[in-house]
């Protein structure tokens, strides 16, 4: 069996790290605590905090410090090693950890009363501990003082004290060897013993050790002091050693050392006559500068994919995502090949296809597969000038065409960038016309390019008219190309009910997420086409058929019905609370706060990696790629905040407000009689039981009469900027960065949202001034009040943006802009309503029917068949189907 | 019979069959419709804050409702109840401006269990009934920030903790209890703080008694509301040596039943569990009906998941009845045998084989 090594991070050591000690005497905690998130993202099992450092209230920066971890899940998830040459710190930092901790360390230097003393409190407070030997005389140097000392501790702690010997580690010293001391050279061979004695004589308890002491006599010599670390290590962990203090990420591993040096450290390590003669300190002093300053040899493991051909150089760097040498390598397979194409043709596709095929059974995931494009891209790019140069500019033999486009109205696209890298992966030819194209364009173009297949995406409501009028426009003009649908807010049934019947020279196919896309495209750009043209459109007959039954079965309650079973409230019992203020107020968000109250589980499904955060980082199947995505996010983060990539603007506002009917009155004042604006609302119309209401959002504002009510509204957005960066990542071809930063600001902006929310809780409205902080309870919405947005179930009529916005007055306050299709500009954004009684509560409005459609026609001053465009999605029957009927 | 004896006769019966723990006492008491003079009783006739809704200052001020909640649970099938104690320490009855009375309602409510407890036992003595010092969660907490703008920031020291609670627990150990029920916990470090005052108080002379432990995992992200896994918050209290762990309140049966497999599989010790009665409804009141608890507790009981089973929020003595029914002649989980090995835990456990 592997001896198993526990790796004890050292970098939060103010006596073991400079660069920690300063950030702690400057009182710099936000730049440390990013050590100890390195640590732990590195791979450190147990962190060790050490504050002995004489410019410091030690026990004060410890407390600091571990109080500060606990609030970082990502840090706090792994044991603390509270490491203090002083009982009081050690003390002081075992009231901070609520986990169980390792105290580093007790001994009997003062002797037998003070070891059991500190022992039983470890016990009392729950903790491992670390041993040193050392008692009154002093520290153990030879194996035989550590040995002895160390079994006294032991029948110390466990027979008097009753402490469980899994719970004892000994440090049996390590010092300093190849000193020029010859009574320090036998030190290395001294732990190494000690150690195998204590592992056999004393059952259950560990070894340990701070593994740097041992290279001391080599500062300044990084490379041979890993290597003496690495061979110290080898033969330790062979003799039983369990855990270090080492940062053991940076070392070579023992193979990988050149065999001249491996040989001279080893002679030091086990105080050996080297065989060339004289002493071994001085052939390792003497071999020590020819390998100062190479500093590779500490990557030599990582690297060896280096030593293969070229075409497994590039395909491991297309796998693994690395840019590093993918120039060189490139020009290698260059000036091998006969054209550059076939560089691409040969060498890079078959790479991709690995890729590809990884991708498909699994193995790889969307972040990476984003990446690998990156390096595809980059070596292109390198091509380009080659190929130009030998007017190489036929069309690639790419494996097929397509052009992409979110359609006219919206302005999402994140989800059909990763399409169109998946794509791109595959061989394909991707034309992407970005967002907002109007029909025609999208068609132009498509004619322009003869393209094979046109892709369309839309993530809010109204995009599925767009959608159905694309389709139909498709049908005008006569193409009989392959359409594909996808994005948010579609379905397969939309797609069968709306939009395929409208093209029907063509195919119309419905895909669901990226990873389906390439399977969808290739089968529609092979031989297969045919037969599965008419699977596609045998099953959209099933789902039209199923819809159609559906539609019948569900019973609508009519809306006066509806009315009448109104949510009761309870004004006089639950009375409205006056907000702070009335009228607007402009807000700005600061991204560093926002960044840290990210919810991460929506960002990890925008690239399809489903789980819960932080759950998801340890998931066994998409663990690494969503633990890598999540570092390059931070990362990302940590720039936008620190370089300002995007603003942050936002205003909130609060009226008088009272209900009539289903529609809601905002006054500009208390005198409730001048109407500022009017939000009309959807109500409930299925069939509802056991005492339960048809909800419309009017119900949660008392009408006039009962209370004298408020409501209030807000939009925000962390998204300027957004468009530009992403733009400036994809010119330079970095999809992955473009994908990553459009998704960052929109989470930026549900947390501005969310942030946002509680101010107006506690604060801004205040009704509840008392909440409680907890993040989880955030994102799991278990607050007083809601903050529903027009276009979500609540109210699914995207229209009532036009009279939020105009009452925020939100462009000149924030910059946003709706589109024609009523989507919010930039993608980053979030708007609302804000109702704040405690029977507030989010619904979903479902299918409504006619007799509603009607009224609200009425109510908004539209025609019904306006209403019935834009409430198309929620409709319980078919406006066109008389005329159907009388056509047909 | 000495406290001693007791204590044995907890460890024999525990080996024999499932424990019975009662259910819900802030139901019960809800259902009496106590006015603000019930709970002031004479004693806090002049008092300058509200007492309504403060529990346990009933031990002090209608001490007959006591007994006779204690006796509904012991009749209805109960082996253990639970002191009418769960909020009081001197920091959670600050909200009431309490703090002078702590020691006195953990006294006359361990007294009150103990006299009920004891009438049973002496009726019935082939059923011996038990006492559980109930020690509940604090409204603050050592791990979790009390300041949005900085998360370093506590309400309240460990060593303020630790001294509320060991003013409780001696009490409670005064008034003749059998064992410790540190319940309901949220966050592992103000537990951890409660075993350090039990543990200290053999210090002062005071027998030890056993310890039961009982977390609480908030949602279903399977975690405390301080953020450990099961098995992260057995591994930082088993330094305890309790005589049960599991978990409590939150979650009903169903939800509640992986986190309890998981411990039944880590912990070497008895495994206790006392679910909610469903969850709460729109209302805040719980639905779930008594034989419905008990169909879920009969699964776990019969899957040898549990030693002991009781209700927390939502149940009523028909709950406990129910459920003593239902698992009666059950045998109990038997405890595991695990490798020593080095445990340890931050929010997520550690383990060195």
């Amino acid at each position: 069996m592997r001896p198993v090594f526990v790796n004890v991070g050292e970098r939060t050591n103010v006596t073991g790290s400079a660069k920690f000690r300063k950030l702690v005497v400057d009182g710099d905690y936000t730049a440390a605590l990013a050590v100890a998130r390195q640590q732990v993202e590195a791979g450190a099992q147990v962190i060790d905090v050490n504050m002995d450092e004489g410019l410091l209230d030690s026990k004060l920066a410890m407390v600091t410090f571990l109080n500060l971890m606990a609030a970082e899940p990502d840090i706090a998830r792994v044991p603390v090693m509270i490491d203090s040459s002083k009982w009081e710190v050690i003390e002081a930092g075992l009231k901070c950890v609520q986990g169980k901790a390792i105290v580093n360390s007790i001994s009997m230097k003062e002797g037998e009363d003070a070891f059991r003393h500190h022992a039983r409190l470890c016990l009392r407070y729950g903790a491992a501990v670390v041993v040193m030997a050392f008692d009154e005389q002093g520290q153990a140097d030879t194996a035989r003082r550590k040995i002895e000392i160390c079994e006294r501790a032991y029948r110390i702690l466990v027979d008097e004290v009753g402490f469980p010997p899994e719970d004892i580690i000994f440090d049996p010293n390590i010092f300093a060897v190849a000193t020029g001391i010859e009574e320090h050279d036998n030190y290395a061979v001294d732990f190494i013993e000690a150690t195998r004695a204590i592992k056999q004589q004393l059952p259950y308890a560990r070894v340990s050790g701070g593994v740097s002491n041992v290279s001391f006599s080599f500062r300044g010599n990084e490379p041979v002091r890993r290597a003496i670390h690495s061979v110290f290590l080898y033969h330790a962990i062979n003799a039983g050693m369990d855990m270090g203090i080492v940062n053991a990420g940076d070392l070579p591993v023992y193979d990988d050392i050149p065999a001249e040096l491996r040989e001279a450290v080893e002679d030091v390590i086990l105080n050996r006559k080297p065989k060339a003669g004289g002493s071994q300190t001085e052939r390792l002093v003497d071999l020590a500068p020819k390998y100062k300053g190479d500093g590779t040899v500490a990557k030599v493991a990582d690297q060896a994919w280096r030593g293969g051909t070229v075409q497994e150089r590039l395909t491991h760097a297309l796998v693994n995502g690395i840019t590093e040498f993918i120039d060189a390598d490139t020009e290698e397979a260059r000036l091998q090949a006969v054209r550059p194409l076939h560089v691409i043709e040969g060498p890079l596709m078959d790479g991709m296809n690995v890729v590809g095929d990884l991708f498909g059974s699994g193995k790889m995931f969307l972040p990476q597969v984003v990446k690998s494009a990156r390096v595809m891209k980059q070596a292109v790019a390198w091509l380009m000038p080659f190929m130009e140069a030998v007017k190489d500019g036929q069309p690639r033999n790419a494996a097929g065409r397509i052009l992409m486009a979110t359609v006219k109205g919206d302005v999402h696209d994140i989800g059909k960038n990763i399409v169109g890298v998946v794509l791109q992966c595959n061989n394909y030819e991707v034309i992407d016309l970005g967002v907002m194209v109007p029909a025609d364009r999208i068609l132009d173009e498509a004619k322009a390019h003869n393209v094979d297949i046109v892709g369309l995406s839309g993530l809010i409501t109204p995009s599925l008219d767009e959608m159905v009028f694309v389709a139909a426009e498709m049908e005008r003009r006569g193409f009989d190309i392959p359409l594909l649908i996808g994005g948010a807010t579609t379905s397969k049934t939309h797609t069968a009910v709306k939009i395929e019947p409208a093209y029907r020279r063509g195919s119309t196919t419905y895909v669901l997420d990226a990873s389906r896309a390439v399977g969808v495209v290739s089968g529609l750009l092979s031989e297969e086409r045919p037969r599965l043209e008419a699977e596609t459109r045998t099953e959209y007959i099933r789902v039209r058929e199923q819809f159609a039954r559906g539609q019948e079965a569900k019973n609508r309650t009519p809306i006066t019905r509806a009315r009448a079973n109104a949510h009761p409230v309870n004004w006089a019992e639950q009375p409205p609370v006056k907000p702070s203020f009335i009228g607007l107020r402009a807000v700005e968000g600061d991204l560093a706060d926002l960044a840290r109250h990210i919810d991460w589980t929506p960002f990890f499904a925008s690239w399809e990696l489903v789980g819960r955060y932080p759950a998801i980082l340890e998931d066994d199947i998409v663990g690494e790629a969503a633990s890598d995505l999540f570092r390059d996010a931070q990362a990302m983060l940590k720039q936008i905040v620190e370089e300002k990539w995007f603003t942050a603007k936002g205003v909130v506002g609060f009226w008088p407000a009272q209900a009539v009917g289903d529609d809601i009155a905002v006054f500009a004042d208390e005198a409730r009689d001048a109407e500022l604006a009017r939000f009309h609302t959807l109500r409930q119309q299925m069939d509802k039981t056991g005492g339960k209401a048809n909800l419309a959002l009017s119900d949660f504002v008392a009408p006039a009469g009962k209370a004298a009510d408020w409501i209030g509204a807000f939009a925000v957005t962390a998204g300027h900027g957004e468009t530009e960066i992403a733009a400036k990542f994809k010119a330079a071809g970095d999809d992955y960065n473009a994908i990553l930063s459009a998704a960052l600001a929109d989470r930026l902006a549900e947390a501005f949202a969310e942030s946002l929310h509680r101010q107006v809780r506690t604060q801004l409205w205040g009704y509840a001034p008392d909440e409680p902080f907890d993040i989880d309870a955030l994102i799991a919405e278990k607050y007083q009040g809601i903050r529903p947005a027009p276009g979500y179930p609540a109210q699914p009529d995207h229209t009532e943006k036009a009279t939020l916005f105009k009452l925020l007055d939100a462009e000149s306050h924030t910059g946003m802009a709706l589109t024609e299709s009523f989507a919010m500009s930039p993608p980053a954004s979030v708007s609302g309503l804000y109702f704040a009684h405690p029977q507030a509560h989010y619904f979903g409005v479902g299918k409504i029917d006619r007799d509603q459609v009607a009224d609200y026609a009425a109510r908004k001053g539209w025609a019904l068949a306006t209403a019935e465009r834009w409430l198309a999605p929620i409709l319980a029957y078919d406006p066109m189907a008389k005329a159907r009927e009388a056509a047909a | 019979m000495t406290r001693q004896d007791r204590i044995a006769l907890l460890h024999q019966a525990a080996k024999e069959r499932i424990l019975i723990l009662d259910g819900s006492w802030g139901v019960m008491f809800q259902r009496e419709g106590l006015s603000e003079e019930d709970f002031r009783g004479d004693r806090f006739k002049d008092h300058n804050v509200h007492l309504k809704g403060n529990n346990d200052i009933l031990c002090l001020t209608r001490p007959d409702l006591v007994q006779k909640l204690h006796e509904a649970y012991f009749a209805a099938g109960a082996d253990i109840s639970e002191t009418n104690t769960f909020s009081a320490t001197w920091i959670a009855q600050e909200d009431y401006a309490c703090e002078s009375a702590v020691r006195d309602i953990n006294f006359e409510g361990a007294r009150l269990a103990r006299a009920a407890a004891d009438r049973f036992t002496a009726a019935e003595p082939d059923k011996p009934r038990f006492v559980a010092g109930s020690i509940g969660p604090l409204n603050k907490m050592l791990s979790m920030s009390s300041d949005v703008n900085d998360p370093g920031a506590r309400s309240v020291t460990f060593d303020q903790v630790y001294d509320a609670y060991r003013e409780q627990a001696r009490a409670l150990h005064e008034g003749g209890i059998d064992l410790f029920l540190i319940e309901t916990i949220t966050d592992t470090l103000n537990c951890k703080a409660c075993i350090k005052a039990i543990m200290d108080l053999e210090d002062e002379g005071y027998e030890p008694l056993p310890i039961w432990i009982s977390g609480t995992i908030t949602d279903r992200s399977g975690r405390t509301l301080s953020g450990q896994t099961s098995e992260a918050f057995w591994n930082s209290v088993k330094h305890a040596r309790p005589f049960a762990v599991g978990f409590n309140c939150a979650l009903g049966a169903d939800l509640m039943r992986p986190h309890i497999a998981e411990m039944s599989r880590v912990a070497d010790t008895l495994v206790a569990a006392y679910p909610n009665a469903g969850l709460p409804n729109a209302m805040g009141q719980y639905d779930e009906q008594p034989h419905e608890t008990a169909c879920h507790l009969e699964e776990w009981a019969a899957s040898g998941l549990v030693n002991i089973l009781g209700g927390c929020c939502g149940t009523t003595p028909e709950h406990i009845r129910h459920v003593a029914e239902a698992v009666k002649g059950k045998t109990p989980r038997p405890i595991p045998e695990r490798a020593r090995a080095m445990r340890l835990a931050g929010l997520e456990p550690f383990e060195l084989a």
